[in-house]
Order: structure tokens, then C-alpha cells, then sequence
């Protein structure tokens, strides 16, 4: 063969190994409305792939690519790391190559200072392989291993497309984020038929480990999107937000006014009792069609996400009367915690908007360990060293006011509203355990007198002047001028330096 | 069965449905006092109330039903 023979033969097998699995798998891929796995590549990347290893590992053993892409490509300019199944390729399984080709793209991603993006669609581990691939030093597990090296090093970002059951679930769950397809993905420790064969339950994927249910109730996805085509575009949109590494600070863009609609004074209800949806006032401070959920379907009484103010990305955390009265439960601290981690991970600067009585009472939520939940939220908030403003919309009672950035965890600014009330617990409470001897002992005709008056007394001492006065807040702020004063703020806080502590690891509570 | 269940523990405010009523998924159905908030009830499937399980004043804990819905 001379030499333009082997080139033409190198083209056709790199072709072979382009084009996917078995006509028939291809065709039942298809059938399910899916994407290839390049299709997704394409529409993920600015354009073509930059960098591809290891296209031709397992085309000689008809297992092309060993059922996984691992390449780099640009996304809004950033050059990114992905590693996306073939589902096509043996239902996607992970064999040897599959777990060699994934480590390396890891580790080039890491040490280059690139974001890592999952796009998950697998039937997990490839059983025959599991003597080679499960057990010893290089093995499946080493993938799981480098995600852990590599958290917080650079964005880890997981969308699914399809399954990821038993071990290769952790591949999503160590991620920052995850991005879900309704109806598509699925993730489960165990099958409906291994479920039914170990502990006689009768269930489905979809009611067991399907995307809608991890995104409303087991909070392990970020975010339900409807099509393969939007779980692309969100991870476009996050990759924006993100730095290439730990190490550097995220861009700031061009800014851009709100959306029209309601001024903040107009939404935020002076009646401290009334519900109101905190996304409405969110939007009245951020950069239009900025807004960047994160599991916006789970414990919505708290509300989390991205967005930018005045070009400069900013994570929001913020109490949702809407829902339980903003109230916090251990789900809801969990979730906050969660993403002051991944804020604070990649230098993006943090808002706490409070409207909070405090965490749920009584002996349900006790049994949960809303205690330990609730310290898991105060410790992410006193642990990010990020530039981090609290301001009191409302309500900011006693251990709910310190869970969201209170200034005895010092931020770089604790504000009020008008409508603040700060105090360490509201009238009713503090009116019944200041006074409780003196009400019992009363006539019952006459108790309602007394606590009222006393309630009027008490609730007077709760504004936001007498603070200010004491200097123990920063400013008390005109909810219609809130937004520049932020933009001005953080544009402050995020020149200085970022400070850690010396030690292995915090002990931190789970 | 379909209903209507209490996000969390708390009183009954306000029950703004009555029995044969048709609901829509979405709407305002009852009003919870917990924790000295105002907690609304929002539906989440559309159907007719059957049953109203509470009444006014009645103390319920999360996942209470407080309407029975007949759902097509």
C-alpha cells in the first residue's frame, strides 16, 4: 500500500468510528426521539472539536470509541472538556478503554484549567468486563476518584440524557450540577426487575429514578429541562457563569437593565404575614434574562440560582414566602448549603435576600435532624469567604437570620429595607416566653388585652433604625435604589483577596 | 386518590373551595396559618372537590389530606 492507500483507509475507520454503534441500535436510538452522541456535541460546541482521544480505541472489537467520546471543544469561547456515552455502542456500558479514555480526559481538563462536561446516557458498567474493570488500582471507580480530585478544581457539569443506574450513577452525583431530560433520564441504584427479585417491590424507572422525581423530591437533579436540545443550551448558559478553575474570577459582561415589570417597592408586602413569590422581586434586581435556577422544583421555600447584576455574576439565595411561608426545613437548608458550596468553590460572589421567621418546630421535623441540617446551612454560609451581602427584606429572626448570611457571620454588608424587622424571634413568641407566667395567672377575658398591648410595645422595638443607629447594619436602603447600591457593593468587595484556612478538611455537619 | 394534601404542619385559616367545586391546577384552594405566616394551599392537579376533609380552626400535619378530588 503506498502511502495516500493508508491515509484513505486511516479516513474510513475513522469514519466507522464516527458514525456509532449497529444500524439496528442506531434506528431504536433514533426511534426514542434521541440525539447521537456527536449531534450533541455539535449543538453543544461553538464548532467543531478541537481535541479527540482515543476515536479508534475498540473499533477493532466492533465496540467503537468503547462507547464513550472524549474530546474538547468551545463553549461561548472557553475551550471545555466533555465525555459523552454512545448509548448506540453497547447500550453505552463502561468497559476498559471506556474508563481509561474518561481518567485521561480528566486529568487534561484539570491540569489545562477546563471546565468537565458529563453527558450522561449509559447502562452503566459492562458486566463480562467487571474482573478487568472493577476491583483492582485501575479500574471503573478511578473515574469517580478524579471527579473527587477535581471538585472544586474546575466546574464538573453532568446532563443526562438517558440512564445512569447503579455505580455509574456517581458519575452525576459527584458533579456540581445536574441537568436532567424529562422522560429520558433515569438514575437508580438498583433496576425495577432487581428491585422486584431483592425486595419484592413492584415499580418503574420512571417512578423510581426518573428526572422528574429527582428533581421535585430526592433533590439529586438541579434542573428538569424538556428537550436534549435545552439541557444543551443550560449547560451553554452555565458554563458562562463559571471561571475555567478555582483559581480565577468569573467574567463580568456588559450590563444589562431589568426586565419591565413590577419595582421592588411595588412587590415586597409590608404585611410581614403575607405570602409573595420572592422570584418576582429577583427579577426586578438582576439583569434581564439572567436568571440561572438551580433545583427550582425542590424545597421551593428556598430559592436558589445564578444571574448576573450589572454584567457581574452573583448567586442568589433567597427565603420564598411563597412557599411554607419561607420557613426553613432540613431540605431547604441542604439545598442552600449546597450551592454556597458551589458559589463559593468558583469565586462567584454571593446575595442572601432575607424574609425569615425561622426553621420549622415541632417533633416531625426534629426527627429529621433539622438541627443538623440547619448547622450544615449556617456552616456553608460562615465557610465562603466569597464577597457575600445579606439584606433584611423582611423578617429576620433569630437562627434563621444567622442561616442567611446574618452579620454575626460577617459578610462584607448586612442591609435593611424599610420593611425590616429584625429581631431574635417575632411579637407572638417572645410576647408568650417573656410573659407566659403573668398570662396564665390572668382571667382568660383579660389576656388578650395584655398580649396585645404587649405585642404593639414589642413589635415597635423591630425596625430597622435602631440597628442602624447602633451601627449593627451597614445601611438601611431604598428597595427601588437597592440594585445599584448592590452593583456598587460587590464591584468593591470582589477586588480583595480570597482568604482560606490552613487545615485537611472542616468537619463538617452532614 | 387524588387530593389536596397540607404542605405543612399548621391551622387551617381559610378553606376558599366548597364541595362539587371545580378546581384548576394552580389555584389558591385554602389558606394555612404555621409559624405565624400565611401559607397558602396551591392545587397542583385540576379536578372537582369531593370531600373537604377539615374545617376551619382544625390543626393538620404535613401530607394531611384536606380535600378528596375527583380527578378525570
Amino acid at each position: 500500500m503506498d502511502i495516500k492507500e493508508l491515509v484513505k483507509d486511516l479516513a474510513e475507520r475513522k469514519e466507522r468510528a464516527g458514525a456509532g454503534g449497529s444500524p439496528k441500535s442506531v434506528e431504536k436510538h433514533r426511534a426514542q426521539g434521541k440525539m447521537m452522541v456527536r449531534e450533541r456535541l455539535t449543538a453543544l460546541f461553538d464548532d467543531d472539536v478541537i481535541v479527540e482521544d482515543g476515536r479508534l480505541a475498540g473499533l477493532q472489537r466492533d465496540i467503537p470509541g468503547d462507547a464513550v467520546v472524549t474530546c474538547t471543544g468551545r463553549i461561548h469561547g472557553r475551550e471545555v472538556a466533555v465525555i459523552a456515552n454512545d448509548m448506540t455502542v453497547k447500550a453505552g456500558t463502561w468497559g476498559y478503554q471506556t474508563f481509561l479514555k474518561i481518567t485521561q480526559i480528566q486529568e487534561v481538563a484539570a491540569r489545562s484549567k477546563m471546565p468537565i462536561i458529563y453527558l450522561v446516557d449509559s447502562a452503566g458498567a459492562r458486566i463480562d468486563d467487571q474482573f478487568d474493570c472493577y476491583l483492582g488500582k485501575h479500574a471503573w471507580g478511578n473515574v469517580f476518584y478524579n471527579q473527587v480530585q477535581f471538585s472544586g478544581v474546575v466546574p464538573q457539569i453532568c446532563a443526562m440524557f438517558g440512564p445512569s443506574p447503579a455505580g455509574s450513577a456517581y458519575v452525576p452525583a459527584l458533579c456540581d450540577i445536574i441537568i436532567m431530560v424529562d422522560k429520558q433520564a433515569t438514575a437508580y441504584l438498583g433496576s425495577p426487575r432487581l428491585v422486584e427479585i431483592a425486595i419484592g417491590e413492584k415499580t418503574t424507572e420512571e417512578a423510581m429514578g426518573g428526572a422528574r422525581m429527582h428533581c421535585a423530591v430526592s433533590g439529586l437533579g438541579d434542573m428538569l429541562v424538556a428537550s436534549e436540545q435545552e439541557a444543551l443550551d443550560a449547560i451553554r448558559a452555565y458554563v458562562r457563569f463559571m471561571p475555567g478553575d478555582w483559581s480565577e474570577r468569573p467574567s463580568v459582561e456588559p450590563e444589562v437593565l431589568p426586565a419591565r415589570g413590577r419595582a421592588p417597592s411595588e412587590i415586597i408586602p409590608v404585611n410581614q404575614n403575607a405570602a409573595f413569590d420572592v422570584h418576582e422581586l429577583i427579577e426586578s434586581l438582576i439583569d434581564a434574562d439572567s436568571w440561572f435556577e438551580i433545583k427550582a422544583l425542590y424545597a421551593q421555600e428556598i430559592t436558589t440560582g445564578f444571574a448576573r447584576m450589572g454584567g457581574r455574576p452573583v448567586g442568589i439565595v433567597a427565603n420564598n414566602s411563597k412557599v411554607k411561608g419561607g420557613v426553613l426545613f432540613s431540605d431547604s437548608a441542604d439545598k442552600g448549603a449546597r450551592f454556597i458550596w458551589l458559589c463559593n468553590a468558583f469565586n462567584i460572589p454571593l446575595l442572601f435576600l432575607q424574609d425569615i421567621s425561622g426553621y420549622m418546630i415541632g417533633s416531625a421535623v426534629e426527627r429529621t435532624g433539622i438541627i443538623r441540617h440547619g448547622a450544615k446551612l449556617l456552616f456553608a454560609v460562615c465557610e465562603a469567604k466569597v464577597a457575600r451581602i445579606a439584606v433584611m427584606v423582611r423578617k429576620g429572626y433569630g437562627g434563621g437570620y444567622l442561616a442567611m448570611s446574618g452579620a454575626p457571620t460577617k459578610p462584607d454588608a448586612q442591609l435593611a429595607l424599610p420593611t425590616a424587622m429584625p429581631a431574635l424571634m417575632g411579637p407572638e413568641a417572645a410576647i408568650n416566653a417573656i410573659h407566659y407566667n403573668e398570662i396564665v395567672a390572668m382571667d382568660k377575658a383579660d389576656r388578650a388585652t395584655f398580649v396585645a398591648e404587649r405585642r404593639d410595645a414589642y413589635a415597635k422595638d423591630i425596625n430597622p433604625y435602631d440597628p442602624a443607629d447602633r451601627f449593627l447594619f451597614d445601611d438601611v436602603v431604598d428597595p427601588d435604589e437597592l440594585r445599584e447600591d448592590l452593583i456598587r457593593r460587590f464591584d468593591l468587595y470582589c477586588r480583595r483577596p480570597f482568604t482560606r484556612i490552613d487545615r485537611r478538611n472542616a468537619v463538617c455537619p452532614v | 386518590m387524588n387530593a389536596v394534601i397540607s404542605p405543612m404542619a399548621g391551622v387551617v385559616m381559610a378553606i376558599l373551595v366548597s364541595e362539587g367545586q371545580t378546581i384548576a391546577a394552580g389555584s389558591h384552594v385554602a389558606t394555612l396559618e404555621s409559624m405565624k405566616m400565611e401559607i397558602p394551599v396551591i392545587a397542583e392537579v385540576s379536578g372537582s372537590v369531593s370531600t373537604i376533609r377539615v374545617a376551619e380552626g382544625e390543626t393538620v400535619n404535613q401530607d394531611d389530606v384536606l380535600f378528596e378530588l375527583a380527578v378525570d
